[in-house]
């Protein structure tokens, strides 16, 4: 709905420029959702907690922990977990399909030539209109099953770094590709995870020093080293981790 | 049988027994350069016309303007009777009159296939709900790509039907822009320059295909500025310099007439002196 709203005035603007605009229109409605006058509906800049109850209550799956060596997951995660998986493997599944149809050809048309397009009698405009409206109902998706997750909303989680941390997910797992985005996030969540608890435990045990990196540090300390890998990525593997080197050489026209 | 133009006078704006494309008063001006102001032109049905003029004479952009790509200053155009000024490309393109373009626009990471396929009208598949169906349009593809093959068969590039478009040359570009608009059925092919860049030979049967088109009953309209090129195929050649239709009329008329030579040559000179330095 939103990406409709959206879309029919920003899709007339160039790419670059289209970018732009949402990330602004993102922030507008952060500071909208925010503002005292709004609290009523969407709790200010507390946000909204406690209100998946139901699908907590849904959970088929018996209250134990269950996992394996360090991995651990309570009942309530585990169903989270399941559900978000699922809606992850159906939404492959369309894409994929949608990706092989006409559809997609016509997407891809767009993406290498938007004049060529038009001349052959498509509408560059409503393909345009119509795939992201499609990304923002799933990007919103994977929004919902986020809240689902932790039982809360606030409008400040969805701050606009959280639009570059997509960004480099998608480049991580290789543009274009269906599965990109899926081993792009699960790549990007686990080299956070990882190089976080290796930092910290590094630290306690004294092999880094304090005048180094403090344990507080740690946090922003993380993110660079992943700008790093994301830098030796585009050096060494352009196409991301799933996609075509042939395909991204021929780009000059 | 391309129609008879023997009985249209030889003169700008001249009418034709059956045109196709009417242009009336069209005016594109760049700030103070006006680069096309043509009072009044018709293009007529079933003919191959050349649209001749030396560099910067406003061909391409009147090609543009009529299709669609650039707003005109004014002035109005109509496609087999109905008024098409102000539409969007793409609904000109699919009322039947489809464009190349000078620099050629494939699409560089997709097979010449699918640049192929990608052009056919009106595919179900291409609708959003009906796109995760593939049943609804399988069926749909496979006379797409039937029709595909047929037409790079014919412009020779079946060898290359699974590579990707930004390997090819760029004669072989051309070809598969123009066999591409043709697989959107149109009336009438503007193709913008489509002998520049392509080796002799090519070029040569690039004109007989245009031939061929014309004798099955399409309208062809071509922008070149190499007349020797235009002499061979063309039924009706239309000269522009400046932005304005100085000259047009049956090819060999139109090479003798003292404006198109001026328009080549340079206003304000004599006789053409490259003729007489050939007659020696």
């Amino acid at each position: 709905m939103l990406a409709l709203l959206l879309g029919l005035p920003a899709l007339r603007l160039r790419a670059e420029y289209l970018a732009i605009s949402t990330i602004a229109a993102g922030e507008i409605l952060r500071l909208f959702y925010r503002s005292s006058w709004a609290e009523p509906v969407t709790g200010g800049v507390f946000g909204l907690q406690r209100f998946a109850t139901a699908f907590y209550q849904a959970n088929p799956i018996p209250r134990d922990t269950y996992g394996f060596w360090l991995v651990q997951f309570n009942s309530r995660d585990l169903w989270a977990l399941a559900v978000a998986w699922a809606v992850v493997l159906v939404l492959c599944g369309v894409i994929a399909v949608l990706v092989r149809s006409p559809w997609g050809r016509v997407l891809r048309s767009i993406r290498e030539d938007e004049d060529a397009v038009r001349s052959l009698g498509k509408s560059v405009y409503s393909y345009k209109l119509q795939s992201l409206v499609l990304g923002g109902a799933i990007g919103a998706m994977g929004g919902m099953m986020l809240a689902i997750s932790t039982q809360s909303v606030n409008p400040d989680s969805y701050d606009p770094v959280v639009t570059f941390f997509l960004y480099t997910l998608l480049v991580l797992g290789g543009a274009g590709r269906v599965l990109g985005p899926v081993i792009g996030s699960i790549l990007f969540w686990a080299v956070l995870t990882v190089v976080d608890s290796a930092l910290r435990q590094a630290i306690t045990a004294g092999h880094i020093p304090e005048s180094v990196l403090t344990a507080p540090e740690v946090g922003a300390a993380r993110f660079a080293l992943v700008g790093l890998g994301l830098m030796l990525l585009m050096i060494f593997r352009p196409q991301g981790l799933l996609g075509s080197r042939r395909e991204m050489l021929l780009d000059a026209r | 049988m391309p129609a008879d133009l023997s009985a249209v006078l030889a003169e700008p704006g001249a009418a034709k027994p059956d045109p196709l494309l009417v242009i009336d008063g069209l005016r594109r001006s760049f700030g103070g350069l006006i680069a096309v102001d043509v009072g009044h032109l018709e293009i007529q049905r079933g003919v191959i016309t050349a649209l001749i003029g030396p560099n910067g004479a406003g061909k391409s952009t009147l090609f543009n303007v009529i299709s669609g790509f650039e707003k005109p200053t004014e002035g109005h155009w109509s496609f087999a009777g109905k008024p098409i000024a102000g539409l969007a490309a793409h609904r000109i393109a699919r009322g039947g009159l489809v464009r190349t373009f000078q620099l050629t626009r494939t699409l560089g990471r997709m097979t010449v296939l699918d640049n192929m396929r990608l052009a056919a009208p009106g595919q179900r598949g291409e609708r959003l709900p009906l796109a995760l169906l593939p049943p609804l349009w399988l069926a749909g593809e496979r006379a797409i790509t039937a029709r595909a093959d047929e037409l790079l068969e014919r412009f020779r590039l079946s060898h290359l039907r699974d590579e990707y478009a930004g390997t090819l040359s760029g004669g072989q570009r051309k070809l598969l822009e123009m066999a591409r608009a043709l697989l959107t059925d149109p009336v009438m092919v503007l193709l913008d320059e489509p002998m520049s860049g392509v080796n002799p030979a090519l070029a040569e049967s690039l004109l007989e295909h245009l031939s061929d088109l014309r004798d099955e009953g399409m309208t062809v309209c071509f922008v070149e500025h190499d007349m020797d090129v235009v002499m061979g195929v063309s039924d009706w050649v239309v000269c522009m310099a400046d932005g304005e239709v100085v000259a047009e009329g049956p090819p060999a008329t139109v090479a003798q007439n003292p404006s198109v030579i001026d328009a080549y040559l340079g206003a304000r000179r004599g006789a053409p002196p490259a003729r007489e330095i050939d007659e020696e």
